[in-house]
This record gives C-alpha cells, structure tokens and sequence, in this order.
C-alpha cells in the first residue's frame, strides 16, 4: 500500500474522530475563542471542508493542489479567506484552519501505521507537505482579498476628498487636502470640468492650503488642471499659497503660466468677485 | 451672426475637410469683413492632435485677417485627453458656449486695443 493511498484510507476509516479532534482545536483557537465565529459555524465549515478535501485525497493526486483535482478545495479556501479577511480577522486565524487539521491527522496516521513505522513516516511528510501548500494558498487568498479592500478604501477616500464647492453664482471652489498624485489629479479635473459646466461658472478658485508639499510633479498636476479648464473658456485662481510653497515654486523655477495666485480664499474670492462684475457695499 | 462668422464642427475632419474648411473660412472673413470667428466643437466627443493643430492653424489665419478666433463648447472629456496630450492651444480664446464666447469677442474688441489671449 503505497503512502498516498494510506493517507486517503486512513481518512475514511477514521473520519468521525478526525474530523471531531479537529473541531475541537479549531473551538479552540482565538477565531472562535474570542466569540466571533459561532461553534455551529466552524463545525460546518470544517464539515464542508473535509468533505472537498477527502474527495480530493481520493483522486490520489496529493503532490500538488493546482490541478482540477483540488479545483474544489482551492474554492472552498478562498471563500474562507475572503469572508474572514473582510470580517477583520488575522491571517493567523485564517490559516490556522487548515494548519490545525495536521494533529488529529498524524495522530490518525501514527494509530493506523504501528506495523508500518517508515511508511507511516512517509505519509506524515506527504500530509505536512500537502496542509502547508493549503494553508500557503489560504495565507495568499487572505492577502488578495485584504488588498482589494484597501485599494476600494483607497478609492473611495479619493473621491470624498476633492469635493467641489459653489461660492457664489459663477464661481466654483475646490478645496484640496492631502497630496496631489495622477489619480487624485484625474478624479480633480473630471468632477471640478463637469461642475464647470453644469452650472456654467466662469471662475474657478483651487485652494491648496491643505496641500502640504508641492513640488515639481505637484506643480504639474496642478498645471494641468489650471490648462483643462482653460480650454473649457473657464478662469482659474489659485489660493492658499503659503510662504514655503511660494519658495519652492521659485526655487523649481516653475512656471506658473500667468495664473493669478492668492494667499488666502478670501483675497481670491474678492478678485473673482470683482471680474464677474459684483460688487458689494457695506451698509 | 452680425458682425461675427460661426463655424460648427460636428465630424471628424480629415486632410481633404480640413483644407476645404480653411480656405471656406478664410474666404468668408474677408468677403464678410468679420473680426470674430466662433468654433463650436461641443459636438465631438473627441479632438486629437490633428483636429488641434488644425484649430490652431485656423486661428492663426483668422487673425492675420485680423479676425479674433473663440474656440466653444469644448467638452470635459476632451479638455481632459488635450491636456494629457500635452496639447494646451496657447494663443486661443475659449468660453463654454456660443454666448458666453460672443460675449467674449464683443468685449475684446469694443476694448479696442490688441489684448494677448490668455
């Protein structure tokens, strides 16, 4: 009986206490421990996960888990992970459902293989080998899935972040906080350019006293703006320029292409005031 | 249009439209005695830098007729490809719409003197 049959054997012959030895170190690990996953849960997750893994095993291709044969499996786990990942969980809580499943089945293996100790120590290796490529799979599902909500995070703050203002009849004002990267630029330019002409303003002020740094990709950025609503016939005035950017600016020697700039929203809101023509008195 | 021509854009200008439209443009500011011209592009979606130069160029031969070219109606999408194309038409007068660039046009040439487009 070769080592990869006796594991699947094994398997069948001592399901019942596997499968609840198993249980048992998972109700025990911090994942349920700590009340966040029911017991009733893990033991049916565990349930469907032995029942994928022992079809698996059964198709005697244990050596590596990227075939059809396992197709099963690898679904199973990065549903697990992806669902764990988005409830906040570590990825030690994730992978240790698989990595716990080694003791009750060495154990199984150890009571079974008494007559046979070298194939017994065969088997414990294909089954280390195995667990460890599972849990590594599960480890890098985890990884994918916590990614893709950083990156939705990342999205989402973006958007909130640049919203664009109307001061008064004909004049828009985008308020800036943070750093002025490509993407952020892009997000700026679409919305402040569709703002313009839906209310069909004239001026535009950028305030950029929440930028902290600019420098000569910021410039740039900022550049691009300034020439987009250019095109679309619309003013731009830049506000918010404190002492050091003034410097820095000069020290780049960038060239601000004759856009009129500002040193606070309110110096910029009276001169844009004064070229649409409005005027106020004080009473 | 009074005292000014309106040249609406709609398709995609090719060598053989685009010559053909120069030498129709040129030929009305100096048979109308226009000062203003007025391109509405607020019907393509897309400008690349052909259609650019060609604004450019158009503009050029308008104000050595002494004519003043107001480029309209630039949608958001292209002003956005424009300026990624590195493409910012200096030397071109724009506005939002016809009005707004007739408006343009009236005020920059009751002015009187030669004011730089921004």
């Amino acid at each position: 009986m070769s080592a990869r049959t006796s594991i699947a054997t094994v398997l069948q012959k001592r399901r019942a206490e596997i499968e609840s030895a198993w249980q048992q170190q998972l109700t025990a690990t911090s994942a349920s421990a700590s009340g966040r996953i029911a017991n009733e849960e893990l033991k049916r997750q565990a349930q469907e996960f032995f029942t994928v893994f022992d079809q698996a095993l059964n198709t005697g291709r244990i050596d590596a888990i990227d075939g059809a044969e396992w197709a099963e499996v690898r679904g199973f786990l990065e549903d697990l992970s992806r669902r764990r990942a988005l409830a906040g969980f570590s990825s030690e809580d994730t992978a240790s459902f698989v990595f716990s499943l080694k003791k009750p089945l060495f154990e199984a293996l150890r009571e079974e293989g008494v007559a046979d100790p070298r194939q017994t120590a065969d088997a414990v290796w294909d089954v280390t080998l195995l667990l460890d490529k599972l849990g590594l799979y599960t480890v890098t599902a985890y990884q994918r899935a916590r990614e893709g909500v950083i990156n939705r995070q990342q999205q989402e703050l973006l958007e909130l972040s640049t919203p664009v203002v109307k001061l008064w009849e004909g004049i828009l004002a985008l308020p800036m906080i943070g750093t002025l990267d490509s993407a952020r630029t892009q997000i700026v330019m679409e919305s402040l350019l569709q703002k313009i002409v839906e209310t069909e303003s004239q001026i535009a002020i950028l305030d950029i006293t929440g930028v902290p740094t600019v420098d000569t990709l910021v410039a740039q950025h900022l550049l691009k703006t300034v020439t987009a609503l250019r095109l679309m016939g619309a003013e731009c005035i830049i506000s918010g320029v404190r002492p050091q950017i003034a410097q820095t600016i000069v020290h780049l020697g960038v060239d601000l292409q004759g856009v009129t700039t500002k040193a606070n929203l309110a110096d910029a809101l009276a001169l844009a005031l004064k070229r649409i023509g409005v005027t106020f008195t004080r009473q | 249009m009074g005292e000014f021509l309106l040249v609406t854009l709609q398709v995609d200008m090719h060598d053989q439209l685009a010559l053909r439209l120069q030498d129709d443009l040129t030929n009305a500011i100096q048979a109308k005695g226009s000062k203003g011209v007025l391109i509405d592009i607020s019907a393509l979606e897309m400008v690349d830098s052909f259609m650019g130069r060609m604004i450019s160029d158009v503009s050029g031969m308008a104000r050595i007729l002494d004519a003043r070219t107001v480029l309209v109606g630039m949608q958001p999408a292209v002003a956005i490809t424009l300026v990624e194309l590195g493409m910012s038409l200096p030397g071109i007068d724009t506005a939002l719409n016809v009005e707004r660039g007739m408006q343009l046009l009236k005020r920059v040439l009751s002015d009187g003197d030669d004011h730089r487009p921004r």
